[in-house]
């Protein structure tokens, strides 16, 4: 470690902390205390209601599915943007970051223009009775395209940083792509890699705008958590809106701790072997 | 030379292509394009008509230098984290860390509607503020403070691993060489973690941009004054006209597109000049 | 050993990949399988924002009116949101039997989408409205202010809040509302009622989204003197904080007339027909018009609506959507891109 003067160290923790206390920790603050305005028992009710319940399922469900398809998107594009040279990289790679920009209300337009009432394919999809718009596969879709560039993003810069060396020299002596992957790639972006699964994981259980264009708000059957938020203080339930909030800040913690254990158990790990 | 060589060595490149093109095209483009299809039942000049009217344009102007300036900050804050969470040690450091990623997970709506009761004249934070005159909800500053809570993880987030990976060896060369804190920092530091900035700062702003939920409760929507690009294109939507909704919606593409395209320019010629200067060492 | 548990753990990952990119086609597959069985029948409402306590309530007694009329046993799924938004998702293929917006105008774009039929306005009693509500002044208690009319809101230094009529469908009433009263004021000068609604808008300090953040701008973050809101989300307020307001009624208001309908073209394919249109009749019994009262909805039949005297304001002088040449003339020349609302604020400018 270095021999930092106190007075940089204490200033920048110092911002640090002020900023996260202001920008973070106040909100979050406003929602547990919204949460428990009228007492535990209301709590309570609003988070055990059935279709609070009904909705938790389906947003885990929604986040599960995105974090897998954007998984195997991410590590593959990664690799195919960092490893090669190959023409119209720079378009590629815009185009994998453009979901994050759009606006979540567009983002959600596109998909009722592609696969609703107006869209050419609409006749189609209705002959094989197959739903996606207002139904759950609409749901997933949105879900995917805003966190789609999560796991690449966070690969891409480590993997840029590192270089094609060390695999250039593994292919040489005969090694395999999966065997190069897992032997001498993964060990370098494990960390990113996690990084990207948590905001991924974090992002796609708080989508609301996306997903609020697609679901139709089918009480039980479309409603993502967010959405149930959003139709209980609609309903002049504020209260309530603020205690379901506070179940996605539970799962949001939930996933933090796994990632810390994961990496406190991962770094003390890789000390071992030093 | 190198990169001819390159291109063949590492296996991997039919398959990831594929794979690649696949889910880009039924996520992004295919979905994309549905969008540019229904502007173009607008003719050229309508649609001129439609993206230059005064309340879109005042709107883009709102819209752009709100996300601009929350860009900004959330950069500098966003390096200022990452390097106090890589570098330092102190009690509560993980749940500092844990946090970051809050502005995910919390629906945009609920962000909204917390951060205008805290910065509401009323409020605990507007109250402060107030004191001195200064209105933080209902103006283009409110606007900014909701695009920095949603902005900022990207920032952290792109620094975080590079820093964590970062050589230290050359700092120690640096140090050891009798270079100063500030100088190794700015010299052999931040070239390195500038991708990352750069990209963090492309998505944060782009997020900006594009953002509603959270902004409509604090912006207050004054027309002219705080009413942003998507809440003009929900207006659109609300009546039923999916042609200029498209067309407004297409030129926030367009920009978000552009700002991204540079970003990645800059960072794929940066990478390159590190590289070169890497493998030179 | 180790290496082998970490290939396994990357093939897995992507096998489970692969499942969930499957598993997500056919859910979408799935989704339709269970329908129509003899003995029950489903019904979906797509419905605007706060009516959900409305129609919770009146779901239970139509699952009994139902079983009782024909032995099958009735399953209503809600859903709500903003009116429009409701309506445009309609339009794009969401499944609803039967529609209960806010307004006309959105069952109409249903309808332009051709889901709906002609005349459906005729097809139930009181131009399809069930119940009515009307726009009143939510104050802050003792009315410290002092408002009493629509003339109060155009004063210096009194704040405003409304939601946007261009976002809400909602606040378009409460628009017209204040329109009709400054026609009635300056006996038709439409160059005058046009300043009235200019200065009342310039005193508007926040212009929200929806009903509801207008209502959360004025009540928890304490912004501005008056709310213009619909009467029943004004009394929802004053049940939440029944010592820290009180309604005002103006002498002039509109008749909001939410509507409802059955949507025809999924009724037909679902054979829903028979149950969706005793569904939006049996509003009309006397049962359903008195949780309407209950929720504060004006029940449109007169005598159910005396039994609810001491709750509304019934001398109030309510004029009709009608004056204003119905909804599809009061959107061109008020809320569409260029209409009266974009003036007023491109001359403020």
């Amino acid at each position: 470690m270095h021999k930092e003067s106190k007075l940089v160290k204490g200033l920048l923790i110092g911002i640090s902390v002020l900023f996260v206390v202001l920008m973070l920790l106040l909100p979050l603050i406003t929602v547990i205390t919204e949460a428990f305005k009228q007492g535990f028992s209301v709590y309570a009710e609003a988070v055990s209601d059935k279709y609070t319940v009904k909705a938790a399922l389906l947003t885990v469900e929604a986040t599960v599915v995105a974090v897998l398809i954007n998984t195997v998107f991410g590590l593959f594009a990664a690799w195919l943007i960092t490893k090669f040279h190959f023409k119209g990289k720079k378009l590629l790679s815009t185009l994998i970051d453009l979901p994050v920009t759009v606006s979540p209300i567009i983002a959600g337009l596109i998909f009722v223009l592609t696969f609703g009432r107006q869209s050419p394919l609409y006749p189609l999809l209705e002959r094989y009775d197959i739903k996606i718009v207002f139904a759950v596969p609409g749901i997933i879709l949105a879900t995917v395209f805003v966190t789609f560039p999560f796991i690449s993003r966070e690969l891409i810069p480590v993997l840029e940083a590192q270089g094609t060396d060390e695999e250039e020299a593994a292919a040489l002596m005969g090694a395999d792509g999966f065997t190069i992957f897992t032997k001498i790639t993964f060990p370098h972006i494990k960390w990113a890699f996690l990084y990207g699964v948590v905001l991924c994981a974090a992002r796609a259980m708080g989508e609301f705008g996306a997903v609020s264009v697609l679901s139709g708000h089918l009480r039980g059957k479309t409603n993502t958590l967010p959405l149930h938020v959003e139709i209980l203080f609609n309903e002049f339930r504020y209260v309530p809106a603020f205690a379901v909030s506070s179940i996605l800040v539970v799962m949001a913690v939930v996933i933090l701790i796994a990632r810390s254990i994961i990496e406190y158990i991962g770094k003390r790990e890789s000390e071992d072997v030093r | 030379m190198m990169k001819k060589a390159n291109r063949r060595v590492i296996p991997g490149f039919g398959l990831s292509m594929g794979v690649t093109l696949t889910l880009l095209s039924v996520v992004v483009i295919i979905p994309l394009a549905s969008l540019a299809i229904f502007a173009a039942n607008m003719s050229f000049g309508d649609v001129i008509e439609t993206i230059t009217r005064k309340r879109v344009l005042a709107s883009f102007e709102v819209s752009f230098i709100t996300a601009l300036i929350a860009s900004l900050i959330n950069a500098v804050m966003g390096v200022i984290l990452a390097w106090v969470l890589v570098r330092y040690d102190f009690p509560l450091k993980r749940l500092l860390d844990g946090m970051i990623e809050l502005p995910f997970a919390l629906p945009t709506a609920v962000a909204g509607i917390s951060l205008t009761s805290l910065t509401a004249d009323k409020g605990l934070i507007g109250g402060f503020f107030a004191k001195f005159g200064v209105k933080i909800a209902y103006t283009r500053i409110g606007i900014t403070v909701a695009m920095v809570f949603i902005g900022i993880p990207f920032v952290v987030r792109a620094v975080q691993p590079v820093l964590e990976k970062l050589d230290s060896s050359y700092e120690e060369a640096a140090a050891v060489l009798g270079a100063s804190r500030r100088r190794t920092f700015w010299k052999v530091i931040f070239p390195e973690i500038m991708p990352a900035v750069f990209t963090g700062f492309g998505l944060a702003f782009g997020r900006c941009l594009g953002e509603y939920g959270s902004v409509v409760f604090i912006a207050g929507n004054q027309p002219f004054e705080t009413e942003i690009t998507p809440l003009i294109i929900m207006s659109e939507l609300q009546e039923y006209d999916y042609a200029s909704a498209s067309a407004i919606a297409l030129v926030m593409l367009a920009a978000s597109f552009l700002i991204l395209f540079l970003v990645n320019l800059i960072q794929i010629r940066n990478s390159k000049i590190l590289k070169g200067g890497g493998s030179g060492a | 050993m180790k290496k082998n548990i970490k290939e396994y753990i990357y093939k897995s990952f992507i096998a489970a990949a692969a499942v969930a990119i499957g598993v997500t086609g056919l859910t979408g597959c799935s989704q339709n399988s269970a329908e129509a069985k003899s003995d029950s029948i489903s019904l979906t409402n797509v419905s605007y924002d706060p009516t959900r306590e409305l129609y919770e309530a009146y779901n239970k007694i139509f699952a009994e009116h139902w079983k009782e009329k024909t032995g099958q046993d009735i399953e209503i799924t809600q859903s709500h949101g903003g009116s429009g938004k409701q309506a445009l998702e309609v339009a794009n293929g969401l499944e609803a039997d039967v529609v209960t917006l806010a307004l006309e105008y959105d069952v109409n774009a249903v309808r332009d989408a051709g889901l709906i039929e002609d005349g459906w306005v005729s097809e139930f009693a009181n131009d399809s409205a069930p119940y009515t509500s009307t726009i009143v002044f939510l104050v802050r208690k003792g009315n410290p202010k002092d408002i009493h009319d629509w003339d109060d809101l155009v004063k210096d230094g009194i704040g405003v809040i409304t939601p946007n009529p261009k976002t809400s469908g909602g606040a378009r009433w409460n628009y017209l509302a204040a329109w009709a009263y400054a026609d009635k004021l300056y006996g038709g000068d439409e160059a005058q009622v046009k300043e009235f609604i200019k200065k009342l808008y310039q005193n508007v300090l926040v212009l929200d989204s929806g009903a509801r953040g207008a209502t959360t701008t004025f009540v928890e973050n304490g912004q501005g003197d008056v709310l213009l809101a619909w009467e029943n989300e004004a009394y929802l307020s004053i049940k939440d904080y029944p010592d820290g307001y009180e309604i005002i009624t103006p002498s002039v208001s509109i008749l909001a007339q939410p509507s409802v309908a059955i949507v025809d073209k999924v009724v037909d394919s679902r054979g829903t027909r028979d149950a969706a249109t005793e569904y939006l009749s049996y509003l009309y019994s006397d049962e359903a018009q008195r949780i309407a009262g209950d929720n504060y909805y004006r029940p449109s039949n007169e005598a159910i609506l005396k039994e609810y005297a001491d709750t509304f304001d019934l001398g109030i002088n309510l004029v009709n959507i009608s004056d204003f040449g119905g909804w599809d003339a009061a959107q061109k020349t008020h809320f569409a891109d260029g209409g009266v609302f974009d003036e007023i604020y491109e001359k403020a400018d």
